[in-house]
Order: structure tokens, then C-alpha cells, then sequence
């Protein structure tokens, strides 16, 4: 019983809360509604028994993605509303409304599930935490390892996009440029 | 034995591509000398192989590889020497040997001259397949592929230019050569047609497996099948109602004319009708083989009428080689396949010396060729003429040149198969054919000199030249003399081509050989009065002559290229034309632009897309992504 | 109870919200959550079939998933500060420089 109230009310929060991200004009509260949703689809993962799962939901959305977009904001001017010509909403709201209803429309079909066998079956008194490490650190292994290098590469990437010597251009050679856009001027 | 099969027939192969090596660079005399040396190779090759057939009696078959395995459908890749096919291949490499030889100085100074020699042993290679093969289909291979190097040889010079039908009446090279080739297209259509009845009743191609199997056939396919295999033979021995290419075909360089019409060619439909001797000898299909013989003597008469008032040296031959030719068919028609076999090699022979010859005098005349400008060449060509005259004796049937003997056989023949309108034909061609290969020799090289007030300076061909066609004059003289030995060597066949004439016929023999002498005597003294005589009696044009109903009919040929002209050549022009400008240009080409039209302003139509702003493309990402999902959906719906 | 069609459908809605945000905002950093949005909605998806197969691959998927957009928002981030110092804007009509 609580599983259902549970389920329904993330859904109704986060639905709303995702809305209010997507339309809100100030920077501030899309952040913060995004945020909130966030930590509320933890309560799916929770819900759904992928405790794991739903920690590092927790820790790198919540935790480290949206420090890393607070941050940014530093950079841009957060409090002034934003000025957007957005663009013709019956057509956005049509393809939305479209992709939701088709995709609705699909899972709401019965889906048969008696011919797929589980690949990686969970174990029946194992943590969810060790059964993922298991699965992880044998099958996933080198996906895994090639994830993190790909965080360390978007890390350095980041650093030295946002990071250094943010004056200058990031090409070295800025006379090219210039000498383009002289160009363009001139004609 | 195998290997020597195996060499008299791929010798020219290697030739032709030898000389092909070569065939972009220029003019090399080695390589002339390599691809007449291979030949000469081929011709032993052969000879050896004949005589071992002649001591032994034993056939060489050899089957070189397996060609075509489809279901129950299998053909060998195998040949044959026997002495039929020895006899083709002996008459064929040795002139095509001399040929070649030929060939060194009269391409001289032809610019294409490595080129030249590699179509023209891939010429005999094709023959050589198509003579050796054991099969029909390996026959119909090599009849393919002399049509294409008839092709290629026809329109040597294609880059002359069209001329009008009344300067010239083959127009140009490559004109002759496309007319060459689709009258062959037309006539292999039968012969295939052919190839198919027989496969299709027989089950099989091979030659001993087919004839085993004829007394099984029934009438109406034994009859389809020696129709559709003689119109074949029509095609490529050019008899009427497809003989008007053989005439034009004298645009390519004479040893191409000298080859085509002596050895390989036009004999190959000879050689058709006497390799299938045993469908043409059944009963049922005597009046087929009548109208063979009946069809070879109106040819014969017919090609013999126009000779007679052409102005055209080479035509004039050209002319002979259709007559004998019916000749040949008549002999075969009639069922005496080894006569026309014997006249066949001994045709060959003094052809290719007459060509040969006419070659030298084109070459002396820088390539005219009209007789009525010539006159009196005998003192400054002395070898030619002699070779020409004991060609032209020979052509004329005289004893005891190889031309009577063989000539005489036939006529016989017909006059033993009491066929005596054939026979009555047949002798009075024999007198026309005397008239016109000397009026051709007394025009060109005795009487008047006419040649020096136009400006012409003739000069003998090259010593080796005449030396190398030594050989066919001494074979055009003596062939005649071996017709017993030759007739007991193909007799070693079998029943099927075996042919006597009867008592009665031999007792009239000597007279039937008079009779024939006398035409030709006739015809020969006629010209020498009209055409020989220098002085006050020399012959001159005459307008009154000229413009005869008759001489206007036989010079434009019975106006039957022009009849060609109007009813088969200009309509079908008008249709090409009428389906070009309403069918190919309105529908066929129409279509393709109207495709290329509307990708071009859907591309137009489609470049607003790319306005360079991020959120229009994510827009139309989306449209597409929602696309994709409602098909997804629907395939997923009903599948 | 509730089925993994409930759990699909609501993952299904937050999808097409997130769409809606892609196509409707013109300022790319709206645009960076509309993709997390996005991104959230299809972990939901894998988790909640990883639950009701008894399998963990949904969840492996959802890991990676994380970790690709965490890479994402850091070079994101990168050059949305870059554009910001170049153009003084973060708004696509202002960047629509590659007009065909």
C-alpha cells in the first residue's frame, strides 16, 4: 500500500517539479526544481530496490552535477530573468505531446515477459550493493574502466575549457581569427 | 598427337596476343615476322597431324577441359581432326601463313601495323576453333568470333569517311563493317535457332552423338534444323538474299579480303553444310538439300552476272569468290560433299593468289582500283601478272589447273543428279566466269596503257612478297592433279560423304569436260577480242553500252542494296528516329529528369532547414524521432 | 499494485517533458537540464525493468548513464562558460552562425 502512495506521489512531484524546470524563466528556480526532482527519483530507485543505485543518484546528480551547474552560475548573470524567444509552442507541445502519447501508448500494452531469461540475475539474500559490485567489477569491467577514463578526460577538459587562462582565446594562434573576421568586415 | 592439336590451334592464339602487345606502339616489323612465323608453325602443325591422318586413318579427339556443367546441359571443351576438319585446317593456316606474310609489305606503311596482325591471327584462331571444334557450340564460338574479327578487319580504316552510293557502293570502312556484321547478326539468329532444335531433340551437341541419333528425329525437326542451320551458312557465306556484305567487305586491306574469302569466312558455311553431311544426306530432308543446290546455282549465276561489266578490281573478285561459292553450295546441295570440299581448298588456293595479286596492283596504283584506268601493268609488274593469270586460268576452269578439276566435278554432279537446268546453269556460268576474270586481267594488265596520262607510276611489289606467294601459285596449278589421292583420303570417313557418279555419266564425262572447256574457251577468246587488243582496235568506253537497261541493272547490282536501302534500312531509320524523339526522349529520358528534377528542388526546398540555428535542428530531430516512433509503435502494433 | 507499465509510462511523461524543454528553450543552459531531464527519465525506465526482469543490467546501464552525464556537464559547462565570454549571451538565435 505505501508502495503505491510512495510511487504516486514521486510521480506527481517530480512531473511537476520537471515542468517547473523546463518552463521557468529564472535560472534559479529551473535549478532548484531540478535539483528536488532529482532527489526524488532517488525514491524511485529506493522504491524500485536498486538501493545502489539510487545512493549514487544521490551523490552525483544531486551531489556533484548540481554543485557543478551552481557553480557555473557564477559566471552567468543567475538572477536576471532569462529572454528567450521561444519557439512556436503548438509545435513543441505537439511533438511532446505526441512522443509521450505514443510512447504511453506502447507501454501501456501488456508486455510479455515469459521468454527473456535474466542475463545477470540478482541473488535472493545478497545485497543489492555487492551483487552490483559483482556484476560490475567481473562483466562490466572494461566498460567500466573505459568510463573512468572518460571521466578523467571530460575532467581535464573541463578544467582547462573553464579554467585556464579564461582571458585569452583557446586557440593559441588568435591572429587567424582575427585576420577571418577582418576579412568578413571587410567585405 | 594432342599436343600437336593443341599447337596447330593455339599458335595464332599467341599471335594475336603477341601482337597485341604491342598494338598501341608503333610500327614494328618483328612483330609481323613473329605472328607469320607462329603461323607457319600452326600450318606444320597441321600438315604433320594430315599426314598421320593419311598413314593411320586414326581421328585425334581431344577434349581439353570441361566447359559448361549446368544441370543435365554438358559440353566439353574438345576438338576434332578428322579429315574433314584437317583438310579446312591445312587450307586455312597455309593461307593465312602467306597471308601474313603478305601482309608485312602491304601494311608497309600503315601506321597501325602491330595492331593489324593481331586481329588477323585472332581471325584464324577463331577459324581454327570453329573448323576443329567437336561440338555445335564451340562451332557457333568460333563463328562468333570471326563475325568480330571480320568486324574489326572490315573497318580496319574506319577512319575514312562516308562517301555517296554513287562514288562508292560500300560507302565507307566502318559502314561495310557494320553491314558485314549485322547481316552475320541475322544469319546466326537461324544458327542458333539451329543449335537449339538439335540440343532440344538430341540432348546433346556433340557432332557423333547428334548424327548417331538423326534416324530417331522426326521429319519436321530434322527439317527445322537444316533450315535454321543453312540460313547460318547464308549468313557467313554470304548467298542470296545476304550477300551484299561480301562486296562491301572490300573496304578493309586485301589481305583481309584475300583471307576472308580464300580460307576462313565464307567458307565456314561451306564447312557448316558438309560437317552436318549426315542431317543434309537423310531422306527427309532432300528438299531442303535441293534448294541448297538449287539456291548455290542461282548464286552462282547471279554473283557471275554483275562481275561482268564491274569497273572495281577487288569487287571483281569479290564477285568470283560469291559465284564459286554457289558453287560450292550447289556441290553440297547435291550431296557431293567432297567435291565441294576439294573445291573449297582449291578455290582457297588460287583466290588467295588472285587477291593476293589484286594487293599488288592496288598497292602499285596508291589504292585505285578502277580496271578502266589501268591497262598494259604487265610490263612493269611481270611476277604479279603471271600470278594472276594462272589464277585467273585456274578460276576459269581450264585443265590442268586446280579450278577445272574440281570445277568440273560439280558440273558433272549436277548433270549426274539429272538435274540438268542446275547443270545447263552451271556451265554457262562457267563461260561467264572465264569472260570476267580475263576481262579483268586484259583490262588491267594488257591493251592500252592508260595509267600514264593520269599520272600514275606503278612499281612492282617487294621481291619477298612474291616469293611468299609462290606457294599458291604452285598449288593453284597442281592442286587439280591430286583429286584421286584426296578423295580416298576422305573417303576413310565413312558412307555419309562418299559420292560416285554413275556408268552413264562417266561415259559422257569427257564430253561434259569439253562442253565446259568450250564455254570457257569462248569466254576467254570473247574478252580478248573486246579488251585485249591495242592500236586501232583498242577498247573504249562506250556510252551506248553503258546505258543499256541491262548493264544499268548489273552495275547497281539487280539494285538490290538499294532496295535494301528503301525498304529495310530507311524505314527502320524513320522508326529509330520516331521512337527516339516520342519514346526515348518523352518518356525514357523524361523520366530520368523528371528523378533528377525533383531530388534537385527537394534539395532546393529542403536547404531552408539548414538555418544554421541549433534549436530549428533540434526541432526537426524531434519530428524525426517521432516519426520513427510511430512506426515503431505501428510495426510493433501489428507484427 | 503497481506494474512496470506505471513505472515505464511516468518515465515515458518525464521523457516527453524533458523533449518539450529540448525543443521549447532557446538558452543552452535550459537546454543542459531539458538533457537531464531527459537522461533521468530513462535511468527510471532502466531501473524499474531491471527490477521486474530480476536482472541487473538495467541498473549497469543506468551507471553508465550517470557517469556519461556527469562527463557531459563538465565539458558542457566548459564551453557554455567559453560561449558566454565570446558572445556575452547563451542564447542559440544569438549563435546561429552556420546559416546555409
Amino acid at each position: 500500500m505505501y508502495e503505491i502512495v510512495a510511487f504516486y506521489l514521486f510521480s506527481a512531484l517530480t512531473i511537476g517539479l520537471f515542468s517547473v524546470t523546463v518552463m521557468s524563466k529564472n535560472v534559479l528556480y529551473a535549478m532548484t526544481s531540478l535539483a528536488s526532482a532529482m532527489v526524488l527519483i532517488s525514491g524511485f530507485f529506493f522504491l524500485l530496490g536498486a538501493d545502489f543505485l539510487g545512493v549514487v543518484q544521490l551523490i552525483v546528480y544531486v551531489g556533484a552535477i548540481m554543485a557543478l551547474y551552481s557553480f557555473a552560475m557564477m559566471f552567468f548573470d543567475a538572477t536576471r530573468d532569462i529572454k528567450e524567444k521561444n519557439t512556436n509552442s503548438a509545435l513543441v507541445f505537439l511533438l511532446g505531446g505526441m512522443s509521450a502519447l505514443v510512447l504511453v501508448l506502447m507501454f501501456s500494452a501488456p508486455i510479455y515477459s515469459e521468454n527473456i531469461a535474466a542475463l545477470y540475475p540478482m541473488h535472493e539474500g545478497v545485497g543489492n550493493a555487492q551483487d552490483v559490485g559483482m556484476v560490475l567489477f567481473t562483466k562490466y569491467l572494461i566498460p567500466f574502466e573505459v568510463a573512468a577514463v572518460m571521466l578523467l578526460v571530460a575532467m581535464i577538459a573541463g578544467i582547462i575549457l573553464a579554467g585556464k587562462k579564461m582571458d585569452n582565446s583557446l586557440t593559441e594562434d588568435m591572429s587567424a581569427d582575427d585576420e577571418i573576421m577582418n576579412l568578413k568586415d571587410a567585405k | 598427337m594432342e599436343n600437336l592439336v593443341y599447337i596447330a590451334l593455339f599458335a595464332p592464339f599467341v599471335s594475336s596476343l603477341f601482337a597485341a602487345l604491342f598494338g598501341m606502339s608503333q610500327r614494328e616489323i618483328f612483330v609481323g615476322v613473329v605472328a607469320s612465323l607462329l603461323l607457319a608453325t600452326s600450318f606444320i602443325a597441321s600438315l604433320l597431324l594430315a599426314i598421320n591422318l593419311y598413314v593411320t586413318g586414326e581421328v585425334v579427339h581431344v577434349t581439353m577441359m570441361d566447359w559448361i556443367n549446368a544441370g543435365d546441359f554438358n559440353v566439353a571443351f574438345g576438338f576434332v581432326v578428322d579429315q574433314i576438319s584437317v583438310s579446312m585446317m591445312l587450307v586455312v593456316t597455309l593461307v593465312s601463313t602467306i597471308v601474313h606474310i603478305y601482309a608485312i609489305g602491304y601494311m608497309d606503311h600503315d601506321k597501325s601495323f602491330n595492331r593489324f596482325f593481331s586481329y588477323l591471327s585472332a581471325f584464324v584462331f577463331s577459324m581454327l576453333v570453329l573448323v576443329m571444334s567437336d561440338n555445335f557450340l564451340g562451332l557457333f564460338i568460333g563463328w562468333e568470333g570471326v563475325g568480330v574479327c571480320s568486324w574489326l578487319l572490315i573497318g580496319f580504316w574506319y577512319h575514312k569517311p562516308d562517301q555517296a552510293r554513287e562514288d562508292n557502293p560500300s560507302i565507307s570502312p566502318s559502314w561495310a563493317a557494320n553491314e558485314a556484321f549485322i547481316m552475320n547478326r541475322i544469319a546466326d539468329l537461324g544458327m542458333l535457332v539451329g543449335i537449339f532444335i538439335i540440343y532440344w531433340n538430341t540432348g546433346s551437341l556433340q557432332y557423333d552423338e547428334v548424327f548417331a541419333q538423326l534416324p530417331y528425329l522426326s521429319e519436321t525437326v530434322l527439317i527445322g534444323a537444316a533450315i535454321a542451320l543453312f540460313i547460318g551458312a547464308m549468313g557467313k557465306s554470304a548467298q542470296f538474299p545476304l550477300h551484299t556484305w561480301l562486296t562491301d567487305a572490300m573496304e578493309g586491306p586485301t589481305p583481309v579480303s584475300a583471307l576472308i574469302h580464300a580460307a576462313t569466312m565464307v567458307t565456314a558455311g561451306v564447312f557448316l553444310v558438309i560437317r552436318a553431311n549426315p542431317l543434309y544426306s537423310m531422306e527427309e530432308v532432300a528438299g531442303v538439300s535441293f534448294f541448297i543446290a538449287s539456291l548455290g546455282t542461282f548464286v552462282a549465276f547471279y554473283a557471275a552476272s554483275m562481275a561482268l561489266v564491274e569497273r572495281d578490281l577487288k569487287r571483281i573478285i569479290a564477285y568470283s569468290t560469291l559465284s564459286q561459292l554457289g558453287y560450292m553450295f550447289a556441290a553440297a546441295g547435291l550431296g557431293a560433299y567432297w567435291i565441294a570440299l576439294f573445291h573449297l581448298a582449291a578455290h582457297a588456293f588460287f583466290k588467295a593468289l588472285l587477291f593476293l595479286g589484286g594487293g599488288n596492283v592496288m598497292h602499285a596504283m596508291h589504292d585505285e582500283l578502277d580496271l578502266f584506268k589501268m591497262g598494259a601493268l604487265r610490263k612493269k609488274m611481270r611476277g604479279t601478272w603471271i600470278y594472276m593469270t594462272v589464277a585467273s586460268i585456274a578460276l576459269a576452269g581450264l585443265p590442268p589447273l586446280a579450278g577445272f578439276w574440281s570445277k568440273d566435278a560439280i558440273i558433272e554432279t549436277a548433270f549426274n543428279e539429272h538435274t540438268y537446268f542446275l547443270w545447263g546453269m552451271l556451265v554457262i556460268t562457267a563461260g561467264m566466269t572465264a569472260f570476267y576474270s580475263f576481262r579483268q586481267i586484259f583490262l588491267s594488265f594488257h591493251g592500252e596503257d592508260r595509267h600514264t596520262p593520269l599520272g600514275f607510276h606503278p612499281h612492282e611489289m617487294y621481291k619477298f612478297v612474291l616469293v611468299a606467294m609462290s606457294p599458291l601459285a604452285v598449288l593453284a596449278v597442281i592442286t587439280g592433279w591430286f583429286m584421286g589421292t584426296y578423295k580416298a583420303f576422305i573417303y576413310q570417313i565413312g558412307e555419309s560423304v562418299q559420292y560416285e557418279m554413275s556408268d552413264h555419266t562417266h561415259h559422257l564425262a569427257t564430253y561434259l569436260g569439253l562442253i565446259v572447256i568450250f564455254f570457257a574457251v569462248s569466254g576467254i577468246a570473247y574478252a580478248y577480242y573486246k579488251y585485249a587488243r591495242t592500236g586501232e582496235h583498242a577498247w573504249k568506253r562506250s556510252e551506248k553500252v553503258e546505258n543499256g537497261v541491262l548493264y544499268k541493272l548489273l552495275i547497281n547490282q539487280y539494285y538490290v542494296p538499294k532496295i535494301y536501302e528503301e525498304v529495310i534500312t530507311k524505314p527502320y531509320a524513320m522508326l529509330s528516329e520516331k521512337f527516339w524523339t516520342h519514346v526515348d526522349l518523352k518518356i525514357v529520358d523524361a523520366t530520368v529528369d523528371n528523378i533528377a528534377k525533383f531530388f534537385y528542388a527537394s534539395g532546393d526546398n529542403a536547404r531552408g532547414m539548414q538555418t544554421g540555428n541549433l534549436s530549428n535542428y533540434l526541432n526537426w530531430m524531434a519530428v524525426g524521432g517521432v516519426l520513427l516512433l510511430i512506426v515503431a509503435a505501428i510495426s510493433a502494433a501489428f507484427v | 499494485m503497481i506494474g512496470l507499465s506505471h513505472y515505464l509510462i511516468v518515465s515515458a511523461i518525464i521523457f516527453s517533458i524533458g523533449l518539450v524543454g529540448v525543443l521549447r528553450r532557446r538558452n543552452l543552459l535550459m537546454l543542459f537540464f531539458a538533457t537531464e531531464v531527459m537522461l533521468n527519465a530513462v535511468n527510471i525506465a532502466f531501473a524499474a525493468i531491471s527490477h521486474y526482469y530480476n536482472d541487473l543490467t538495467g541498473q549497469m546501464f543506468a551507471f553508465f548513464i550517470i557517469a556519461i552525464a556527469a562527463s557531459e556537464v563538465a565539458v558542457g559547462l566548459g564551453i557554455l562558460i567559453v560561449l558566454y565570454k565570446k558572445h556575452g549571451s547563451l542564447d542559440l538565435d544569438d549563435l546561429a552562425s552556420m546559416r546555409g
